[in-house]
């Protein structure tokens, strides 16, 4: 083709590649188009650049660095270009084979009248599982800020992130680029937005940083809005996380997850909900764990000054059961609705047993609880530290079939939970520790307004319930329980 | 695509990505102060020398040596510095 006409003709570029029955189907037509003198054409191939066969200048797009640029989806897909050198001079697109659009789009009547009418087109290699975050990574806008910390050729990657004091103590998931991306993947959030500061160090904390911490933790993408909905949480005033890091007690974030996420990313609210064996329980927990540690700086024998710390402090969330719809759950305690996700942050330590395996009567097992609840913290120290009383399946069902909801449970809660002051008071009973001596003569209750709450998780064998206690600071001189929505 | 081998930092960045040097010791006075000799010629008398100087700064000194300069000490041997001493010396002679 001389100049002149270039300068004048069509100009097309086709995105093909061979594995496709299509491009196969229409390797005529392609010839045909390369041919016509009317016409310029620029071919690209995935997977191999000796197809088609007898076209010149083939261009190998086995990078997929021109496909992905152009967004190509299905292949084949021919480009009409305004001009020929600018493959940002995109006029139109077709894609698959439809004989009559084809001839209609070229204006070439004939065009593959040989073939039959119709045959749909194959996905682009770069919708290939998992090609599209390595496709950005190579090609796309530079999104990733974060410090990148090159190993040496005979380190050990999983040992790299122990001796950087990266670890809680367990191995990590090395974060590499891809897999950062693709956490980022999960959430439609910015990577460089900063969603607060993270304490001790009050460090402004990005996306992308949460991330990273999250791919350590061992969550996956789909975990990661409940991931970052966490750390929003634990930022919130109310929540008091800096404090909580810092205290000698045992207290650390326990999380509560309620509504249709936890059964939509396979969380655990049943057999061992506050045990050992879910991904997504064990991981977001401690990815909020790793976040502290990694950007807020709170290191054990650092700010973390906890005399004895909890095996919560790796991590500690659980999905709530609620397989009982006329039994509420904390979300909508708490305000929300039960269709909403919501995930809800309590300073909170280990976990005490409650066995009761006696009581038939909504009353006789409220008293069992209630007795056990005094001894949080301390039996007779009133008010200082918040609970979550989790209610077991098989307790809930004593309730239910005695007619009570949660509500009458919280009542009879609250009545049994009356103290007389002189019972507490410091040296009664011959105990040098209790309430000061200035409410001997008041009526106490064993939690403070809003300081007891209630959950239901766990397997439906067993008439064990718990208590989670609270720290000692709780309330607004400290943590209050927080939520947040997804 | 960058390596396999390069990590995100998950830290705030406010400290470098090499591996942090343990915080140096404000004063030797009461404290012990491993010598470790590696076993090369000569070793003994240098860390003699040594010794002198740190007990006159109010260290006590307990002496170590590796089997052979051409390996690593043993993790019993590090393990037990790491027990008994509050800092150490690695002595290297020849």
């Amino acid at each position: 083709m001389n100049q002149a006409i270039a300068n004048q003709a069509t100009h097309y570029a086709l995105v093909v590649k061979k594995d496709c029955p299509t491009c196969a189907l229409i390797e005529p037509v392609i010839h045909s188009l390369a041919n016509n003198e009317t016409l310029s054409l620029k071919v690209y191939v995935q997977d191999d650049p000796s197809f088609p066969a007898d076209i010149e200048d083939v261009i190998d797009d086995s990078s997929l660095e021109y496909s992905y640029q152009q967004e190509i989806e299905v292949v084949p897909t021919l480009i009409r270009l305004s001009d020929g050198n600018d493959a940002q001079s995109e006029e139109s697109r077709i894609y698959g084979w439809d004989q009559k659009q084809w001839q209609n789009f070229t204006g070439i009547q004939e065009l593959g009248a040989e073939l039959i009418d119709f045959k749909p087109g194959c996905g682009s290699k770069t919708q290939d599982p998992g090609m599209d975050e390595v496709l950005a990574l190579r090609f796309g806008k530079q999104i990733l800020q974060a410090r990148a910390v090159e190993l040496a050729e005979a380190e050990d990657i999983m040992e790299a992130c122990f001796e950087r004091g990266w670890s809680d103590g367990l191995p990590v998931v090395p974060p590499t680029p891809l897999r950062v991306m693709r956490m980022l993947n999960g959430s439609d959030r910015d990577a460089a937005e900063i969603i607060g500061k993270v304490p001790p160090d009050n460090v402004p904390c990005s996306i992308e940083k949460i991330a990273i911490n999250a791919v350590m933790a061992g969550c996956k993408p789909e975990y990661f809005p409940m991931v970052i909905a966490s750390v929003e949480a634990a930022l919130q005033d109310r929540f008091c996380m800096h404090g909580l890091l810092c205290t000698t007690y045992f207290s650390s974030p326990v999380m509560v997850v309620s509504g249709p996420v936890a059964k939509q990313i396979g969380m655990n609210s049943g057999i061992n909900a506050l045990g050992q064996g879910n991904r997504a329980n064990a991981t977001i927990g401690r990815a909020l764990q790793l976040i502290i540690r990694n950007v807020g700086g709170g290191v054990p024998g650092g700010i973390d000054r906890a005399n004895m710390g909890n095996p919560g402090k790796y991590t500690y969330c659980f999905a709530e059961d609620e397989s009982d719809e006329n039994w509420a759950s904390l979300a909508m305690d708490r305000g929300f609705d039960r269709a909403d996700s919501v995930i809800s942050l309590f300073a909170g330590d280990g976990l005490q047993p409650i066995l009761d395996q006696q009581s038939r009567t909504p009353q006789s097992l409220a008293k069992s609880m209630a007795m056990s609840l005094r001894s949080v913290a301390h039996t007779k120290l009133f008010g200082m530290a918040d609970a979550i009383l989790v209610v077991c399946p098989e307790h809930r069902r004593v309730f239910r079939e005695g007619g009570w909801d949660k509500e009458d449970l919280r009542k009879a809660l609250y009545e049994e939970l009356m103290s007389p002051g002189t019972d507490i008071v410091r040296g009664a009973n011959d105990i040098a520790e209790g309430m000061p001596e200035k409410f001997k003569d008041k009526i106490l209750n064993k939690f403070r307004d809003d300081g007891l709450h209630i959950v239901t998780t766990g397997g439906t064998a067993g008439m064990f319930s718990a208590i989670i206690g609270g720290w000692v600071a709780s309330g607004e001189r400290g943590s209050q329980l927080v939520s947040t929505k997804l | 695509m960058q390596s396999p081998t390069t990590l995100l930092d998950p830290t705030a960045e406010l400290q470098t990505s090499a591996r942090q040097l343990l915080p140096r010791l404000a004063s030797i006075a009461g404290l012990t102060i491993g010598l470790l000799d590696i076993s090369k010629p000569r070793g003994k008398e240098f860390l003699d020398e040594v010794q002198k100087h740190l007990e006159q700064a109010g260290a006590k000194v307990k002496r170590y040596s590796k089997p052979t300069f051409t390996r690593v000490a043993p993790t019993e041997l590090t393990q037990r510095i790491s027990v008994e001493c509050d800092a150490v010396i690695e002595g290297l002679a020849d």
